[in-house]
């Protein structure tokens, strides 16, 4: 299951579609949104997203294959907001079912850094002062 | 041709037509752009180019119906 979604994301779906009975380890990672910012002094009150859907799935869906030639058999669930998000709200859910925890853990860790260096998805932050700025990530490849 | 997030504000709209001329490269899409938009000025090395929705440098030659996309630096995650 990997995809784009406007709408909240639903963890507990995600960790539900990687469930299956050889799996010994399940690994999820929430990227969520956070009040500062790295860049601005103001307070963040929400996060906005935005992506070219076509390539973005499809990067997404290359990191998974990745992610099984470097670790072994895994289930794969990434899932990624567009639009307004909440300070709190996930913007991106990431889980990694295993047979074992370090290929989950080691897989989950790649997923994330490799999503946020290649995948097509900007940021704006929204501040609490009603401003907004376009914010890259600082892994840039 | 597409253009995103900062982009896309900075010329005004995501999506447009362009008519170039025979020969006409994904870096050409660039140039014409950045001719009657001064804002897009010095954002060049920034910034990636996809052709039909795959990574593509600015030399590859583009066809009839090509959709070229202007990626600014990612901000996922």
């Amino acid at each position: 299951m990997i995809g784009l979604s406007a709408s909240p994301l639903d963890v507990a779906a995600l960790v539900r579609a990687v469930e299956s009975d050889a799996h010994g380890a399940v690994v999820t990672f929430l990227g969520t949104t956070r009040e500062t910012s790295p860049g601005d002094p103001r307070p963040v009150a929400a996060l906005e997203y935005e992506a070219y859907a076509t390539m973005a799935v499809a990067e997404m869906e290359t990191i998974a294959r990745e992610m099984r030639e470097r670790f072994g058999p895994l289930a794969i669930a990434i899932a990624h907001r567009t639009g307004r998000v909440a300070l709190r709200e996930p913007s991106v859910v990431i889980v990694v079912a295993a047979a074992h925890r370090a290929p989950a853990f080691e897989a989950c860790r790649y997923a994330i850094e490799a999503l946020k260096s290649r995948v097509s998805v900007w940021k704006r932050e929204i501040y609490r002062d009603g401003d907004a700025a376009w914010v890259a990530n600082s892994t840039q490849q | 041709m597409l253009a995103f997030a900062r982009l896309r504000e900075l010329l005004g709209f995501g999506a447009r037509e362009l008519q170039l001329g025979a020969g006409a490269t994904v870096g050409d899409v660039w140039t014409r752009l950045a001719a009657d938009v001064s804002a897009l000025d010095g954002l060049r090395e920034s910034t990636r180019f996809a052709r039909n929705g795959t990574l593509a440098s600015a030399a590859t030659p583009l066809g009839d119906g090509d959709e070229v996309a202007l990626l600014p630096p990612v901000g996922g995650g």
